[in-house]
């Protein structure tokens, strides 16, 4: 009874079996003006012709019983296997929360059993918290882990701490009392590589020893990581966004969050970043929690076993991977809702919300950074902002905006290229050559020397009279009474020019490399290079606004509010607000990069400007191209990820969608019982299709059900192998009843629990803006097209993928298509008033659309399937 | 409901293992609380003739303004409250235990990897060259046109499958594994489906 349960009971409890009922269902169908022609065509291959027209068949309540309650009892439990996916392939949303729903209902019948079911029940209640707490407490620690691993192998590019080896630079001079006002990162405990091996630290030679070794360490690292990849984890590599993201919405890549995955890339990402590559960890970082989410999911039978309950752990998991990157809770649990997460109820929000709590909690009890922080550039302001600077935080936002749809444009056309030329097939040579040329360029420059969080952390401080560094090199008029927190604009010194000299080049180097970087087989994320970029570009506009406020105070815009000697321009606030500009204008997050933005600096006086740039950048970003760098890397890969922002504008319908079209093979249907073993392994081997439609016979078309490719395969195979008297020769029965059979014929086969009784059907006239509202909303699998309850076609989410990308590419959304201005006409006709060929009595439709697309973009969805 | 009972235990063990892990990670941080783990560290700028000084200090929290850390004070009298108002004295605390086992670690698992990882690519296809001859080898680079680790797992699946005990159960297990990188490895880097 379970696996039946699991399926829609009772739909088709009393389903069509009489021949009355048939003959008077065409009765029907000949008054709706359809010509039903029941000779069976030659290319009438899926039913095999042996089987006999119009078999005349009983209900079969008593003669055969015997040998069917038999069976009936093998199948009480469900065969292993139906009801899973294969690799590739979509879920069904609708059939998995139904299982669920069943699940429960089961569990909470027998609470009241005895102690056990209780105790049972009680498990199962709790166990979403449970995972998404051991989800937040494993991401929590192996953020640390990749933190503390990180910045010492970074720092091992530079020298060594001989006291301690495994402390990297900041901490090897924690205790030391050598440091200077001026050099403050100097400690006689740590040595660089040039004072081991030529024993000068100065000079010359030791600036070319420890180039060499720079570029060494930076080879070796990049050389390890991605041999690792290659060896170990394939899927490892990349930031992971845009294949959780598809994942969430339903898709199934198989070893995507598995353990090795999971282990290569925690440590080929130190490797990675330790390497000096324009690449960051935050969003491997989400790709490794998610990871985390879906191994302990295998703990808890509710999740294991239903891929729409492991798609809630998987969200609650992405919020606690950027909650530990970003040191932002909030921020995490709004970019799991904003970015990646398809189905989002209020349940996930709520575990989302926990398990970004847990994660950032064990993450602050490690402190890696010794800053009790969660991040390495957490910065405190206060000074307030005032109304002009709208205006350069805008421009920031604009700039933001064209440096995203630049990168977009220009990584996509990289990527498309590594996908389709020979190029693609040197991953090792490229990340090295990549490596190298980054670690040969970023030596010289000290702003690309330092780790990229260091340089955001060094752009995002304001200047106090504490700093030391050349960005804070302003001329003091060493007037000493005034107190620390209040200093005065002061006129650029000579080290503020070239430091921004230096920060030009350096801006000019990151937005290369990060276009070539992003894509390479190495675990790379997007957000620290671009939050860098944004970073030099805001800290530049903000040191030029500050010095014209300082020469020009007389000006009509300065003179209300900045005075001579007063402190009115925070470059350091310029530097966040083109980070987040610039990383608006790549992801095309708002709310999400907004709260984390602001998380990350603690100062909600800011949130104004924040949104004004990052809606800025959107808006501009949208004008060169509305999807996001993730939805960009999805469609480059054809994942089939039907996304719920774009809106639908095309008046086609579901009769021009829908398979198969004119010059298409018929529709592959099974019949309700009159088919054997041997007919539907046929089947199963000439086609690629993934599921068959059930109909009744083949005179009366009329749908029973759907029965998925995968569920067929297993429940054959395992009836041959469990349940004797099964040859080829038996009889497959769908119905309820088995029909009276001859008396020396084999049993029959009952399949009538893997058929799903209840499968979304439409009507042919149906527009398809609802239909792919349907699957949006629904997460559909796939949807039968029926007119007047006869079985016309189907429509998978792959169809729909398709139509989208066709009418993108070549019809003008406003313009209506052909039959908006022509007569309508019955299905069974076509447009140009003839009647529709048909095979197998199954209506064909005549639209003859070009199949033009791009054969990359169709490329995965020709493999996968639904 | 088997799964559900195999679950428990499985469960049960988890949990254990992250208590043992939560307490062990107390005992760090209590070991890590010594003396050299706790700093305050006093930042002076330049204040008249005195150049800029950066002070450090192992004190406790409440200790940690310029007056406890800075030490011997450069200036005299009235000057002291106006040369500490300069001062930035900040708390901070690190886990040095906590850094060295982390470190050592993830050396240790890096280490293991790159060990596995040669093993795989340069010792195992001559292992099997001298076990399988040389007719074999020919074969399998057949198959595999340039030098790929794992090429022969078909074969050891197929063989290990026919005799079933504890070693060929991890030998099966461990081809398997290998088939998937493999079937990874040419979705991402031949095919070009995922990922790229």
């Amino acid at each position: 009874m379970e696996s039946e349960q699991l399926f829609h009971r009772g739909y088709y409890r009393n389903s069509y079996n009489s021949i009355t009922s048939a003959s008077s269902d065409e009765e029907l169908l000949d008054g709706a003006g359809v010509i039903m022609d029941f000779q069976t065509s030659e290319d009438d291959n899926l039913l095999d012709g042996d089987t006999a027209v119009g078999t005349h068949y009983t209900m079969t309540n008593g003669g055969s019983i015997n040998s069917s309650t038999h069976l009936l009892d093998l199948l009480d439990e469900p065969i292993p296997g139906v009801g899973t996916y294969d690799d590739f392939h979509t879920i069904d949303w609708v059939r998995e929360k139904c299982k669920d729903r069943e699940r429960h209902r089961r569990i909470n019948s027998k609470k009241k059993e005895s102690a056990w079911e209780m105790t049972k029940s009680l498990y199962d209640a709790w166990s979403g918290w449970l995972v998404v707490t051991l989800t937040g407490l494993a991401s929590g620690a192996l953020a640390g882990l990749i933190d503390i691993a990180a910045d010492w192998m970074t720092d091992l590019k530079e020298g060594i701490c001989l006291s301690a080896l495994w402390y990297n630079h900041e901490q090897c001079c924690w205790g030391s009392n050598e440091t200077t006002f001026e050099e403050r990162d100097k400690c006689p405990q740590w040595k660089t590589w040039a004072e081991l091996i030529i024993g000068q630290a100065e000079g010359p030679g030791s600036y070319i020893m420890n180039y060499i070794m720079y570029i060494f360490w930076a080879l070796s690292f990049a050389f390890l990581a991605v041999s690792l990849v290659k060896v170990f984890a394939p899927y490892a590599c990349g930031s992971g966004i845009p294949e959780i993201k598809t994942i969430l919405s339903g898709f199934i890549i198989r070893g995507y969050l598995g353990k090795w995955t999971l282990m290569i890339k925690t440590v080929t990402l130190v490797l990675a970043v330790a390497s000096g590559l324009s690449l960051g960890k935050e969003g491997p970082l989400v790709h490794v929690a998610c990871c985390c989410g879906n191994i302990f999911s295998y703990l808890f039978p509710k999740y294991s076993t239903n891929e729409a309950k492991k798609r809630e752990v998987l969200s609650a998991a992405s919020a606690a991977g950027v909650s530990v990157a970003f040191g932002a809770p909030i921020g995490g649990v709004l970019f799991s809702l904003e970015e990646v997460s398809y189905y989002f109820p209020l349940k996930t929000l709520w575990r989302s919300f926990f398990a970004a709590l847990v994660a950032a909690f064990v993450l602050r009890s490690i402190n890696p950074f010794g800053n009790s922080r969660l991040v390495l550039f957490y910065v405190e302001y206060h000074t307030p902002w005032y109304l002009f600077e709208l205006f350069p935080f805008i421009l920031l936002g604009v700039f933001g905006g064209l440096w995203g749809a630049f990168f977009i444009r220009a990584n996509i056309a990289w990527c498309r290229r590594r996908k389709s030329t020979k190029f693609g097939k040197y991953p090792v040579l490229e990340v090295i050559i990549v490596a190298a040329i980054t670690a040969v360029i970023a030596f010289p420059n000290p702003y690309t020397r330092l780790n990229t969080s260091e340089l955001i952390k060094e752009l995002f401080t304001d200047c106090g009279p504490l700093e030391s560094s050349s960005l804070c090199d302003y001329r003091n008029d060493m007037n000493a009474s005034k107190i620390v927190d209040d200093i005065p604009d002061r006129p650029a010194g000579i080290g503020v020019y070239s430091a921004i000299w230096q920060l030009c080049l350096a801006l000019i180097f990151k937005i290369i490399m990060t276009v070539f970087t992003f894509g390479i087989k190495v675990p790379s994320g997007l957000f620290i290079p671009s939050m860098a970029i944004g970073a030099i570009a805001g800290r530049i506009v903000g040191i030029a606004v500050e010095q014209l406020a300082y020469y020009h105070h007389d000006w009509f815009i300065f003179k209300e509010w900045c005075e001579v000697g007063a402190d009115c321009i925070t470059p350091g606030l310029y530097a966040m607000v083109g980070a987040a500009a610039c990383l608006g204008g790549v992801t095309r997050m708002t709310v999400s990069l907004v709260v984390i933005v602001f998380e990350l600096t603690g100062g909600l006086e800011y949130i104004v400007p924040l949104m004004a740039a990052v809606m800025t950048s959107k808006w501009v970003g949208d004008a060169f191209g509305r999807e996001g760098i993730y939805e960009a890397h999805i469609r480059l890969n054809g994942y089939p990820f039907l996304d719920a922002k774009e809106e639908f504008t095309h008046t086609t319908l579901a009769a021009d969608v829908m398979r198969p079209r004119r010059n298409d093979p018929p529709l592959a249907v099974l019949t309700q019982d009159n088919m054997t073993v041997d007919d539907i392994e046929n089947m199963i081997n000439e086609t690629s299709y993934n599921g068959f439609p059930v109909i009744m016979s083949k005179e009366s078309q009329r749908l029973v059900g759907f029965a998925l490719r995968r569920d067929l395969t297993i429940a054959i195979e395992s009836a041959r192998k469990k349940q004797e008297g099964i040859v080829g020769s038996s009889r497959v029965c769908f119905a309820q009843h088995t029909p009276s059979l001859p008396a020396e014929s084999p049993r029959p086969l009952k399949l009538r629990s893997i058929l799903d009784m209840s499968p979304f059907t439409v009507t042919d006239h149906t527009p398809m803006e609802i239909v792919v509202d349907i699957f949006r909303k629904l997460g559909l699998r796939q949807c039968l097209v029926t007119h007047n309850g006869i079985v016309l076609g189907i429509i998978t989410k792959k169809n729909i993928l398709e139509h989208l990308e066709q009418l993108k590419q070549h019809v003008d959304p406003l313009t209506p298509p052909w039959h908006y201005h022509k007569k309508r006409y019955p299905p069974s006709y076509g447009p140009d008033g003839k009647p529709r060929p048909r095979f197998n009595n199954v209506q064909l439709n005549p639209i003859d659309e070009e199949r033009e697309e791009t054969e990359e973009e169709v490329h995965l969805l020709n493999s996968t399937t639904l | 409901m088997a799964s559900l009972c195999g679950g428990l235990p499985r469960l049960g063990s988890v949990l254990s293992l992250s208590c043992l892990a939560l307490s062990a990670l107390v005992q760090l941080t209590d070991a890590a609380k010594n003396f050299e783990d706790v700093r305050c560290k006093c930042i002076c700028p330049p204040y008249k003739e005195n150049p800029g000084h950066i002070y450090n200090k192992n004190i406790s929290q409440k200790d940690c303004d310029c007056l406890h850390v800075v030490d011997p004070m450069p200036v005299l009298g009235p000057d002291v409250e106006a040369y500490c108002l300069r001062c930035e004295c900040k708390y901070e605390e690190r886990s040095s235990v906590t850094i060295k086992v982390t470190i050592i670690i993830y050396l240790s698992i890096l280490g293991l990897l790159l060990l596995y990882m040669v093993y795989l690519t340069l010792v195992e296809p001559i292992l099997k060259r001298r076990l399988f001859g040389h007719s074999q080898l020919i074969q399998s680079d057949d198959d595999v046109g340039d030098h790929q680790p794992f090429a022969n797992a078909h074969d050891v699946l197929a063989r290990s499958r026919s005799r079933p005990n504890v070693l060929n159960k991890v030998e099966y297990a461990q081809q398997r594994w290998k088939l998937q990188v493999q079937e990874q490895r040419k979705s991402v880097f031949d095919r070009h489906v995922v990922l790229s």
